[in-house]
């Protein structure tokens, strides 16, 4: 049987990222339509070892060098894709897939499409489809030329359908040997640097208001943030109190986010509030008026008292 | 070092985008177009890197509408040389493919050591400029990048690999990189500078004709997302329950 | 005499031998070298002037020179109250050695005019702080804050970044028709140049509509630009955009090219001042009105159907009263609302405490933040509050949102703040101003 799916785990840092079960699940379920096999290719060894069985195949790229180099990984693909030549490659609109997506469809004379949030088979075709704008419109394109490069949005399909016990079989490519000729090299790693806060990068915000009443208070709210490992951000009236320092303030004299969700407990959502994080894909806000203006804004919302909730987000969270 | 920054316009996500009758794109007739965001960084990246290295920026882009307005406000912010490719139907949507093309058809009559462009744009349905336009070049590339610093042969760039984590590396020069954030916030272009730049300021034109057309997927339709309805959603039952529920929201992104 | 930059010490010379002779015993000193100094006339030698050479080249920079150092302007100055400030310690610091054009100090100065009011030098920071704001843009030492607010203007015609064709919007909700010129062309009387403010930020609306409401029931034949209307753009002229304001203008007489209007009544001092003052330095000229001129004539038609029980004190914008001597209009229409009580504050009229909003403040809340021990917005709630007053009435369509926020920033929440349209509308409807 040929590989007809090829999903690229972007395991650079060694740890293969939620997103890449999530394409195996979807790869497993266009592998299927397509009757042929579906292969996983990750740098590296595999850890865990024993997650992959949505998948047939397991390519193992040896001799690559730590850290990322685009350049390099390019080269390394696309000796995997010559040897598998599938249909179908998946990769998420991660820095991997940004980098990549686009060159290798070039190279293999594929098309490409790019934020895409479903893809399903119709008859011998896929109709893929993206999100635009800023998730304002939606594109559906038929795809019934292969190769065909999906970069998908993570977060569009379920991860516990891929994340599947058991062992592909496994096959090593040697990419070491023609990396000397690859145009770059890659340096290192860099953990991030905790010390100075960026709220304007995280994807994940956790953002407090003067609903929190008072410094100590402000603590409670740390707990969770650090439980979901996001910073914690604010609305002004709590860095004007010196409980938070000013890089924390969101809105328009602080700073413009766009992270993928934004929570807020204790904002009432005043104008100058909401144009430093309106643009936030999904917003969730917890206010006990349930008048407050920040729910005409939120996506999701609720009206519980905050020191009800936040306790509860913690330990289920941490637990 | 010769820097080419490549920029382009974009409806303006201000607007309320519709479609147009055929439902494949959107209606370009009453939209306001204006620069793409990431290609100011861009360009404030090459601008940055010419007040540290010494370099001659050139700002190159496709005949798109409003595109002279970002072309003389690129001058009057330092660039060297403002170059529009012609040869484009300036009102219809040109695909990431075909707009590698044209680049690269320009491109490989001038020499160049990096090019920088945006990390992305909203319509890029194809993929990301940097890396089609790298492939087409067959020059090494990088997107997401957070950090360039130059040197005569070589480029290191840092670029974000989610989660906080930072990507060093260093690509051979020639170079293409797409740029998520520059090192300063895109400088500003007085009124007043970007007016004189329109008056002594002088766009080069260069006429691109491409022979073959890309491989780049067929839109059947392109529609708004259902409306979830104004307001929020309001979650209900015990703390316990609610909170359950927005973790799972969380989730549901990828997130935690 | 101060002039460009030549206010320097002559040169210092020391003789090498000098002997002064004691007019009355006729006795001799020796002062030859370093002591003879004291013989000429007293030379500053611990700055240079230099950093005045470049502020006085500049059009309209030459006054912060003339400074004789009297300190009048210094207690008059409101940033000066929460800061140090004003023109008299701006001029010592750009004679010690500060760089004004790269100093945050630049950005201070919210162009309330209280320091010229006072001056015998008539130092005139209304027009030098502007004049190197300008420099500075493009030298690029502009604060981010107010960056994004030039893009926005530039690019949206409107402060806010909204989208244009919203700018009619608040319309839907005055619960009267208002018509826009665009799909009603023919001549009217009153141009109704709503501004940005009561076009978007949502308390701003509900006084637009409280308005609409006044001129309607008032019988006054008045119309909007819709999506045509940009703003005139004042603030950002006196933040140091010169050259936006004129690009500004010129699309605005374009647009105001199309339609026959007899005057432009528009709520906001600020585009007031500059139909007022700045375009006929252009060579435009309008009749135009504040909202308060309007209404103040008119009030005898208005037919209240209840009354407005409360005591009210009244902050006087600074471009509606000091830089256009109007304190009157305002005060006419809060006391011709039945039942208020009006109660001044200690700093009203001529000597009014400025908001903090003008100049650009309203758009350097953040950068200023660092730098002031409170916002100007919370000092004059506090002020207001003192007076005992139900109701903080304002006349200029910045101040409700800040002093909204500033109430409650000073745990003032039981002050409301409430735009004079408001007052009156309520009233007019006899609705009760508490719900
Ligand atoms: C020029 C200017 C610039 C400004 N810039 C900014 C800016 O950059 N950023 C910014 O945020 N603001 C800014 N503001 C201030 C803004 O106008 C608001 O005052 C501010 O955002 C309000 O903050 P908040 O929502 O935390 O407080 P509030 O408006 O007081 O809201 C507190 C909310 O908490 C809720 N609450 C109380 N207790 C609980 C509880 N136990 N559980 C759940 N909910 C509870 C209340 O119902 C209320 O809605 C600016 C204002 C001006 C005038
Ligand atoms: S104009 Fe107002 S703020 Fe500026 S220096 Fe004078 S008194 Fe102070
Ligand atoms: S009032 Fe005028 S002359 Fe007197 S100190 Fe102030 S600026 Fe100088």
């Amino acid at each position: 049987m040929s590989v007809d799916v090829l999903v690229i785990a972007e395991a650079v840092a060694g740890e293969v990222p939620d997103v890449t079960y999530e394409l195996l699940g979807k790869g497993r379920e266009l592998s299927d339509g397509f009757s042929g096999e579906l292969a996983l290719v990750l740098a590296g060894e595999p850890s865990p070892q024993n997650l992959f069985g949505a998948a047939d195949v397991l390519y193992s790229m040896s001799g690559m060098e730590a850290g990322y180099c685009a350049p390099q990984w390019e080269m390394s693909l696309g000796e995997v894709i010559r040897s598998a030549h599938p249909k179908v490659v998946l990769v998420s609109t991660g820095t991997v897939g940004i980098d990549l997506a686009g060159a290798l469809a070039t190279q293999f004379d594929g098309v490409l499409a790019s934020y895409v949030i479903d893809a399903v088979m119709e008859g011998g075709s896929l109709v893929v489809t993206s999100q635009l704008y800023g998730g304002k419109l939606l594109s559906e394109v038929e795809i019934d030329s292969f190769p065909a490069v999906l970069s998908v949005v993570p977060g569009s399909f379920a991860s516990d359908v891929g994340r599947v016990v058991g062992e592909p079989r496994r096959e090593v490519i040697d990419v070491g040997g023609s990396l000397s000729s690859a145009k770059g090299i890659a340096i290192e790693l860099r953990e991030p640097d905790s010390s100075g806060v960026d709220i304007t990068a995280a994807p994940l915000l956790v953002s407090v208001g003067r609903g929190i009443g008072s410094k100590e208070n402000v603590e409670l709210v740390a707990e969770l943030a650090e439980a979901m490992k996001a910073p914690l951000s604010a609305s002004r009236p709590v860095i004007d109190q010196g409980w938070l320092p000013k890089p924390h303030q969101v809105g328009k004299s602080g700073k413009k986010v766009k992270p993928t969700v934004y929570l807020a407990f204790g904002i009432s959502g005043a104008p100058e509030h909401l144009e430093g994080m309106r643009s936030a894909d999904v917003i969730i806000a917890c206010n006990t008026d349930a008048k407050a203006p920040i729910f005409e804004v939120a996506h999701y919302g609720t009206t519980l008292d905050l020191f009800d909730l936040v306790p509860e987000l913690t330990d289920q969270v941490g637990g | 070092m010769r820097i080419v920054v490549a920029m382009r316009q974009l409806a303006d996500l201000v607007e309320e985008l519709e479609v147009n009758d055929e439902g494949t794109d959107i209606d370009r007739e009453f939209v306001k177009f204006v620069s793409n965001e990431w290609d100011e960084a861009a360009l404030e990246e090459a601008l940055t890197l010419k007040d540290e290295l010494g370099a001659t920026v050139t700002v190159v882009a496709l005949d798109e509408p409003d595109v002279d307005q970002t072309l003389y406000a690129a001058l009057a912010k330092g660039a060297d040389r403002v170059v529009k490719l012609t040869g484009n139907d300036p009102d219809t949507w040109v695909r990431s493919r075909e707009r590698a093309q044209r680049l690269a058809s320009f491109l490989a009559g001038e020499s160049f050591d990096l090019l920088l462009t945006g990390v992305q744009a909203a319509d890029d349905l194809d993929g990301q400029l940097a890396g089609i336009l790298g492939s087409l070049l067959e020059v090494p590339h990088a997107a997401v990048v957070v950090g360039v610093e130059g040197s005569d042969s070589k480029v290191r760039v840092i670029q974000e690999m989610g989660g906080g984590l930072l990507g060093v590396s260093e690509l051979d020069l020639p170079a293409v990189l797409g740029i998520q954030a520059a090192k300063q916030t895109p400088r500003y272009a007085p009124i007043s500078r970007i007016r004189q730049a329109m008056q002594t300021g002088e766009i080069s034109e260069h006429e691109v004709e491409l022979s073959d057309a890309s491989a780049q997927v067929k839109v059947r339709r392109l529609y708004p997302p259902e409306s979830t309805g104004a307001g929020a959603t309001m979650l209900k039952g015990s703390p316990k329950e609610v909170a359950a529920e927005i973790i799972e929201i969380i989730k549901s992104k990828g997130l935690v | 005499m101060p002039v460009g930059g030549n206010k320097q010490a002559a040169g210092v010379t020391e003789l090498a031998e000098a002997i002064v002779t004691s007019p009355l015993s006729g006795r001799e000193w020796d002062v030859s070298g370093g002591s003879s100094r004291m013989l000429h006339s007293r030379v500053l030698t611990d700055y240079s002037a230099s950093g005045f050479a470049k502020i006085a080249a500049l059009e309209g920079g030459n006054s912060l020179e003339y400074c004789f150092g009297c300190g009048k302007c210094v207690p008059v100055c409101p940033v000066d109250l929460v800061s140090e400030y004003g023109p008299r310690k701006i001029h010592r610091a750009v004679q010690t050695g500060l760089d004004l054009f790269k100093s945050d100090e630049l950005w201070k100065c919210t162009t309330c005019g209280n320091c010229l009011r006072v001056c015998p030098k008539e130092v005139n920071m209304i027009e030098v702080m502007p004049a190197v704001r300008e420099v500075a843009m493009v030298e690029g030492t502009i604060p981010d804050e107010l960056q994004q607010i030039m893009e926005k203007t530039f690019r949206y015609g409107n402060a806010l970044g909204e989208n244009p064709r919203r700018r009619p919007a608040w319309t839907k909700g005055a619960g009267v028709d208002v018509r826009v010129l665009a799909s009603d062309p023919s001549p009217v009387d009153v141009l109704f140049y709503v501004e940005d403010y009561w076009s978007f930020h949502p308390r701003g609306q509900q006084a637009a509509q409280a308005f609409a409401r006044i001129m309607t029931s008032l019988n006054v034949d008045f119309a909007i630009l819709g999506a045509e209307e940009k703003t005139l753009g004042d603030s950002q002229r006196l933040a140091g955009e010169k050259g936006l304001f004129e690009a500004l203008m010129e699309e605005v007489i374009d647009v105001l090219a199309k339609y026959q209007f007899n005057r432009i009544v528009t709520p906001d001092p600020h585009g007031f001042n500059a139909l007022k003052k700045v375009y006929p330095k252009y060579g435009h000229t309008f009749e135009a009105l504040h909202y308060s001129q309007l209404l103040a004539p008119l009030l005898e038609q208005i037919d209240f159907q209840g009354s407005l029980e409360a005591t009210v004190t009244f902050h006087d914008p600074c471009y509606l009263g000091r830089h256009n001597g109007e304190y009157e209009a305002p005060r006419k229409i809060i006391e011709a609302i039945p039942g208020v009580k009006l109660l001044e504050m200690g700093r009203c009229r001529e000597n009014s405490y400025c908001c903090g909003g003008g100049g650009g403040g309203m758009w350097l809340d953040g950068f200023n933040a660092n730098h002031l021990s409170e916002r100007l917005s919370e000092r004059r709630v506090r002020e207001a509050a003192a007076t005992g007053a139900d109701i903080l009435a304002v006349a200029c369509p910045y101040e409700v949102s800040r002093f909204e926020d500033a109430a409650k920033s000073t745990g003032n929440e039981g002050l409301r703040v409430m735009d004079i349209a408001e007052m009156v509308d309520i009233a007019m409807r006899g609705e009760d101003w508490r719900s």
